[in-house]
């Protein structure tokens, strides 16, 4: 057998289009093996039973109808967040700087919070907050977008560093609004009169939020599919020389789609401020808007899909702090189990498109023994 | 071939669940014990902590509470990383949920969602450390905690000043080349009144010290600390203390060769040769109080400041490697007589502001937005620090110390 040409152990071919419930069997196989290696990791490194820490998880993220609740503000803020992105992204415009966008409306909408608070009646004010903090929001994701539409600069890095110019004014500002002096904290804002604070939908802090987002969803989803802006989008995302040659103004897209992109974000930093925190800190958004990028292509920028990549995220995410707190680990080690279930998820978009192809012989051996076993 | 790699991934998890499945039993039984030592005991207590063991301001706190809670034999109920925002109210609701009867927070920026949740569940007690509003407030179940750690600190001075004694004797430098440097976090009451006993400490012994103080922004940032710790050894400081959490400026003194007096716990592990002694809080006499009132049904204290004299206030061993001769006598010295009233830390005969001795001030101790002093605090010859309320409120800039910046 070594006199032929050698024939490499595999090589990788390109799938044809897996028919859905092939590609699902794939996903959830995924899901299952990265389950099995994350047990696999608990007990070696900490001896805890991976099958009580799963349950931990389970119940950390949803055990309580509070924590059903809790799971779904944060799950409405990275969708939120993940939503606005998608369109930049679809247009393969890669704005990283969801971060910011946020922060700015966040501030924004502290700022009218804080200054006009006892000027306006409640409903006027909301208004000015949505109005301010989605301008906010717009303007810091449109500065990179017409500097990449008349100069074609790099949009990743300005986006990037538009986060660290927003970050550093909030905490400008924290200073100025501290409550008390030097603390660098500001505090519930109109914690006594409630000025600017969004109404509680039957007595739940949650619900506005979570039907905000949701009407969001199917918003943007019924934007990139059904409308003329959305195909204009695929069209300069797929390539910008057939959009200029079908008569799609390109530069005008891009800013326009960053508008809305960075409105969006500006209404998730606005449901931040004045739908339940009430304050504003340089961390409120909490890295959200770097994970968002991750949901977004997770769900490959189908919204719905978004639903679900976005639910995981935050689902691990909140099951990883009972676990720090029940098994007494650090919070990193949970980091580490979702981690390793990220990895998987996205490992196998790769099985997806492509096959690994075995060198003949091997691949008959191991097809009879698998088929031996599979009987 | 799908069906291969379907079928190889499926012979991988099989050993896979057969490998954990035969390790499950131990770690199982385990925690089964656990569970029955701590089960007699059916009171919980929650804790809330800003960030996890990595900083040594929380570990401090970890430490105390299992501690305190181990004495006591009640469960404890340990939430880490909780931002100061909405997620507060959360956690602590949520811990309201697991059926605890008192939520403790450390962290400042907790104060107000923790007073969102006392008014929300008044049936438990929310006890909050370096918080300001309980006594304007006016829950029952809502109390704030401090110490008096300005004693600490005008301890550990003590021992700097010996040290910079020792070193001008040893020709190192001359009696007017005694300069401190100081790292702070904020501008903020309680790091004014922390820098501000340390060295009245320092200069009660060596009379010539000046000090800089610098602000990094942040009560947790290594590299802003290890930064401004540097640039104050540059700009001729001899000494360096600190008031931010991170080992930022104890290694940035060991790398110097500078002396440094530590916060929040001992360096010496990391810095053997430049750690002379810090000063802490121990927050387990305060938890074993809050434990024992809920217990005997008491009523906790709206504002409790520990002392030296309540074991709240406490100074580590003194390095002495690193320390001058006889500081561990000295300090027990002087300790006595804080504790007994014959010393008081802001004595305004031992200091001026702008060139005059400060015979009034009118301290900001009821918070509000305009920060206007609202109580006279200097009376018998001292200022009373954390007498009207727990959390510090002497935020007087003396002469002898210079602000390098106020920016935060």
């Amino acid at each position: 057998m070594n006199n032929k040409t050698k024939e490499p152990l595999f090589h990788i071919v390109k799938r044809d289009n897996l028919p859905w419930y092939h590609a699902w069997g794939i996903r959830f196989l995924a899901i299952v093996l990265s389950l099995v290696l994350c047990a696999l990791v608990t007990t070696l490194t900490t001896g805890e039973n991976p099958i009580s820490v799963f349950g931990t998880i389970i119940s950390g993220a949803v055990g309580t109808k509070r924590r059903v609740w809790i799971l779904l503000q944060n799950l409405a803020i990275l969708l939120g967040i993940s939503l606005a992105v998608t369109p930049a992204f679809k247009m393969r415009f890669w704005n990283i700087g969801a971060e910011g966008q946020v922060l700015a409306g966040s501030l924004a909408s502290a700022a009218c919070m804080i200054l006009l608070g006892n000027k306006l009646p409640n409903g006027a004010l909301i208004a000015v907050i949505v109005l301010c903090g989605v301008l906010a929001g717009a303007v810091w994701a449109v500065i990179p977008a017409i500097f990449k539409a008349k100069w074609n600069t790099n949009e990743t890095l300005f986006t990037l560093m538009m986060n660290y110019v927003a970050t550093q004014l909030v905490a400008y500002y924290i200073i100025i609004w501290e409550v008390p002096k030097g603390s660098g904290t500001v505090g519930i804002i109109n914690a006594s009169t409630e000025a600017g604070w969004f109404p509680m939908l039957g007595g739940n802090r949650y619900l506005l939020n979570v039907l905000i987002i949701a009407a969001m969803t199917i918003f943007v989803y019924f934007y990139l599919n059904y409308s003329k802006h959305g195909y204009e989008i695929a069209v300069v995302g797929e390539s910008e020389r057939t959009a200029r040659y079908v008569g799609i103004k390109v530069e005008r897209v891009i800013i326009r789609t960053l508008l809305l992109s960075g409105a969006l974000c500006g209404l998730v930093g606005i449901l931040l401020v004045a739908g339940t925190s009430h304050t504003i800190t340089t961390t409120l958004a909490g890295g959200q808007g770097f994970t968002a990028v991750m949901v977004s292509w997770l769900a490959k920028f189908n919204p719905i899909a978004m639903i679900f990549t976005s639910l995981l995220l935050v689902f691990m995410g909140r099951g990883a702090s009972e676990v720090s707190t029940v098994f007494g680990l650090n919070q990193a080690f949970s980091d580490i189990l979702t981690g390793i279930i990220i990895f998987f998820i996205i490992g196998c978009e790769f099985f997806l498109r492509y096959r690994v192809s075995f060198r003949k012989r091997e691949k008959s051996e191991i097809a009879e023994k698998g088929g031996e076993q599979h009987v | 071939m799908k069906k291969l790699t379907a079928l190889l991934l499926a012979l991988v998890m099989v050993f896979a669940l057969a490998a954990c499945g035969s390790s499950n039993s131990a770690p199982a039984a385990e925690g089964s014990a656990a569970e029955e030592a701590a089960a007699p005991a059916d009171m919980k207590v929650g804790f809330i902590f800003l960030h996890d063991e990595n900083s040594t301001y929380d570990l401090n706190f970890m430490n105390a509470a299992k501690d305190a809670c181990e004495a006591e034999g009640v469960e404890a109920i340990i939430k880490t990383n909780v931002p100061e925002g909405q997620e507060c109210y959360e956690t602590a609701a949520e811990l309201v949920d697991a059926g605890c009867s008192i939520v403790f927070a450390d962290s400042f920026g907790h104060e107000d969602y923790m007073i969102q949740a006392a008014k929300e569940f008044p049936e438990v007690q929310f006890c909050h450390a370096t918080g300001t509003k309980a006594h304007t407030e006016g829950l029952d179940n809502y109390h704030n905690a401090f110490a008096s750690i300005y004693e600490g600190r005008f301890l550990a001075g003590v021992a700097a000043g010996m040290k910079l004694n020792e070193m001008i004797e040893a020709g190192e430098f001359t009696a007017d080349e005694a300069k401190i440097g100081y790292v702070g976090a904020f501008t903020y009451a309680e790091v004014i009144s922390g820098y501000t006993s340390f060295f009245l400490g320092a200069r009660s012994v060596c009379p010539t010290a000046t000090m800089d103080v610098t602000f990094t922004g942040s009560w947790y940032d290594e590299a802003a600390e290890k930064e401004a710790a540097t640039k104050l050894i540059e700009g001729g400081c001899k000494l360096i203390s600190q008031h931010a959490d991170s080992m930022g400026a104890p290694t940035a003194c060991e790398t110097a060769g500078v002396p440094d007096v530590s916060y929040n716990g001992s360096t010496v592990d990391a810095c053997p040769n430049t750690f002379i002694v810090s000063s802490r809080i121990d927050w387990t006499p305060y938890m074993v109080y809050m434990i024992e009132c809920v217990k005997n049904g008491i009523a906790i204290d709206a504002d409790w400041t520990g002392t030296l004299e309540t074991g709240s206030v406490v100074l580590t061993e003194v390095n002495e490697g690193a320390a001058a001769a006889g500081t561990a006598g000295a300090i027990a010295d002087v300790g006595a007589k804080l504790e007994n009233g014959e010393l008081h830390v802001f004595d305004v005969s031992t200091f001026t502001v702008d060139g005059k001795t400060l015979d009034s001030y009118m301290a900001d101790v009821d918070t509000d937005e305009a920060f206007e002093g609202d109580t006279e605090v200097v009376a018998d010859g001292y200022f009373h620090e954390s007498e009207f309320r727990s959390a510090p409120y002497f935020d007087v800039q003396i002469d002898g110390i210079t602000l390098l910046d106020t920016s935060f």
